[in-house]
């Protein structure tokens, strides 16, 4: 749905998004991690054609956002929610959307139904009628959420949706955005909030100007230090340790009565590795794997810059 | 390039509309200034011919100069009263950050524009004209048994209200969409836009020390020059409202 090769805007001198090379698929919720003035909004603004790239390519379903014949079909295409949702504060509830959904032509019969629909969906129907202004965070930001949708798009684009957000805001729109990707919405999500990432994104790409890393929450925190299996025994001796070894054991650790030990393929070494520690005598409470978090993951890769 | 479609600057305007009906202070400024002038100037004369109860034929032939500078009040209004409106419209949206989701719309930059420029002259060009006529029939009333014939509506009057005032209108708000880039707040625009009164105000001084008459070729080069101040303000405005240029480089 979303296809990014060597995409790169500058300002001048200061390069924002750097040779970005991506792909999205349709009804993928993706997320964008970075730190602040990684360029995830500059890349945002350049795939919904607010702004343009200075070199490289990028396609939105079948548009190519650098050809402006197809910049009015991306943007027919796709919803928004920028960081800054920018409601009409002077407008009702209601308006906001009636408006928003004129401005896409969306037929009057349907945008009521549309409308009704999503304030429904997210509490607010019964403040149809009070101005937006009035609205506490979360209820801005999840009406800022119904105005991308009021169309119908096939790609939204989401910016820090839950930013200064409380927890159960934070936890409405989170959860809203999981109901989308029911219904097979693309989700491009552009966050700092690696738990969020990890909760509700199928892939997770980390940019920090330059693509530092792209994959599943699972594959990005195993990338970062290999996968280690945590063997808790009753006691830990020297003959279990060397029995661990020769079954091909990589020991990193051994703390107490833990053995930490790096493997290549779990699935396929720790019974070796257990079978030797069991030969050896060993007595074993607790088996676990373990692996990088996220965020030791994400810290890794912005400081190696 | 993309053709212009009028239904979707509407719907921006329509927006505006909606707005400024919340904003009562943007109503009432609009409608306060062209009633005062329609209901003032009479008032004036109105109470000089009080005074002066002997006004004669004659006497009264000789104050029609000042009819018509009157008038020019008008073109002045229609020059500072789109400001506020467009100030609200255009520099209001930015600061309020609702700019960036209209922009991700399909709409095109024109018509946003568009519909932008059709909210901030619609408004103040109705007002204008509604107290026009109140000002035409309240001065006829007054003036008629002194001249014997009503001095309204002339040429001259059509010429300010019909070209003049919306040529002078388009200005403010071409301006105020220049200056919307660059402010960072709508007081800041606000006060900018002042300085359109400065070509106003000369041309109504002018008129009333009898330097130039506002008769109809006179009228017409001034609005020749209005008219190529839209022109290059126009070109100036359009180049301004670009998507990219609003949000890399507007203030």
């Amino acid at each position: 749905m979303i296809e990014t090769k060597n995409l790169t805007r500058k300002f001048g001198d200061l390069t924002a998004v750097d040779d970005l090379t991506l792909s999205v698929d349709e009804g993928e919720v993706f997320g964008f991690l970075g730190p602040n003035g990684a360029g995830k909004t500059t890349t945002i603004r350049m795939l919904a054609c607010l702004i343009s790239k200075t070199s490289g390519t990028a396609k939105v379903g079948d548009y190519d956002i650098g050809n402006s014949a197809d910049q009015q079909k991306i943007r027919r295409m796709i919803g928004m929610v920028p960081d800054n949702v920018g409601l009409y504060d002077e407008l009702t509830a209601y308006k906001n959307l009636d408006f928003y959904g004129r401005y896409y032509k969306v037929e009057e019969s349907r945008r009521r139904e549309r409308i009704e629909y999503f304030l429904k969906m997210l509490g607010l129907w019964e403040k149809k009628d009070i101005a937006a202004g009035t609205f506490s965070k979360g209820m801005k930001q999840k009406l800022a959420i119904a105005r991308a949708l009021v169309h119908d798009p096939e790609v939204l684009f989401l910016d820090e949706p839950t930013v200064n957000l409380d927890p159960e805001a934070a936890k409405t729109v989170r959860d809203f955005i999981l109901d989308l990707k029911q219904e097979k919405k693309t989700i491009f999500l552009n966050t700092h909030n690696l738990d969020e990432a990890q909760r509700i994104c199928g892939r997770i790409a980390i940019l920090n100007t330059r693509l530092m890393a792209i994959g599943t929450p699972t594959e990005l925190e195993r990338s970062a230090s290999g996968r280690k299996t945590v063997v808790q025994l009753e006691k830990v001796s020297d003959v279990i340790v060397s029995a661990a070894k020769k079954a091909g054991a990589d020991v990193e650790a051994v703390e107490g009565n833990r053995l930490v030990i790096k493997v290549g393929d779990p699935e396929k070494e720790n019974p070796d590795i257990l079978g030797a520690i069991f030969a050896a005598g060993g007595r074993v409470q607790f088996v676990t794997e373990v692996s990088s978090t996220l965020e030791e993951v994400y810290l890794k890769l912005v400081r190696s810059q | 390039m993309t053709p212009l479609d009028f239904q979707n600057a509407w719907s921006v305007a329509s927006k505006d509309f909606e707005t400024f009906k919340r904003r009562r202070g943007i109503i009432y400024a609009t409608i306060a200034f062209p009633l005062g002038i329609a209901l003032g100037f009479p008032g004036i004369l109105a109470a000089i011919a009080y005074a002066y109860p002997s006004t004669t034929s004659a006497s009264a032939a000789s104050f029609t100069p000042f009819l018509n500078a009157f008038s020019f009040w008008f073109v002045i209004g229609a020059a500072s009263l789109p400001s506020g409106i467009a100030s609200y419209s255009i520099a209001g949206e930015k600061i309020q950050k609702s700019l960036e989701p209209l922009l991700a719309t399909p709409m095109t930059d024109s018509e946003i524009l568009l519909g932008k420029s059709i909210a901030c002259f619609i408004p103040p060009m109705v007002s204008i004209w509604a107290s026009s006529v109140i000002y035409m029939v309240a001065m006829d009333a007054l003036t008629r048994p002194w001249l014997g014939f009503l001095y309204y509506p002339n040429w001259s009057f059509g010429g300010m209200v019909f070209l003049l005032a919306p040529l002078a209108s388009v200005l403010t708000i071409e301006l105020t969409v220049i200056l919307s880039a660059r402010a960072s707040d709508i007081r800041s625009v606000q006060q900018f836009t002042g300085i359109l009164f400065f070509p106003f105000i000369v041309i109504y001084v002018a008129t009333e020390l009898g330097v130039i008459q506002l008769s109809g070729i006179n009228l017409l080069i001034i609005s020749g020059i209005f008219f190529l101040a839209d022109v290059l303000l126009f070109y100036l405005s359009t180049a301004t409202f670009k998507r990219e240029e609003i949000l890399t480089k507007w203030k």
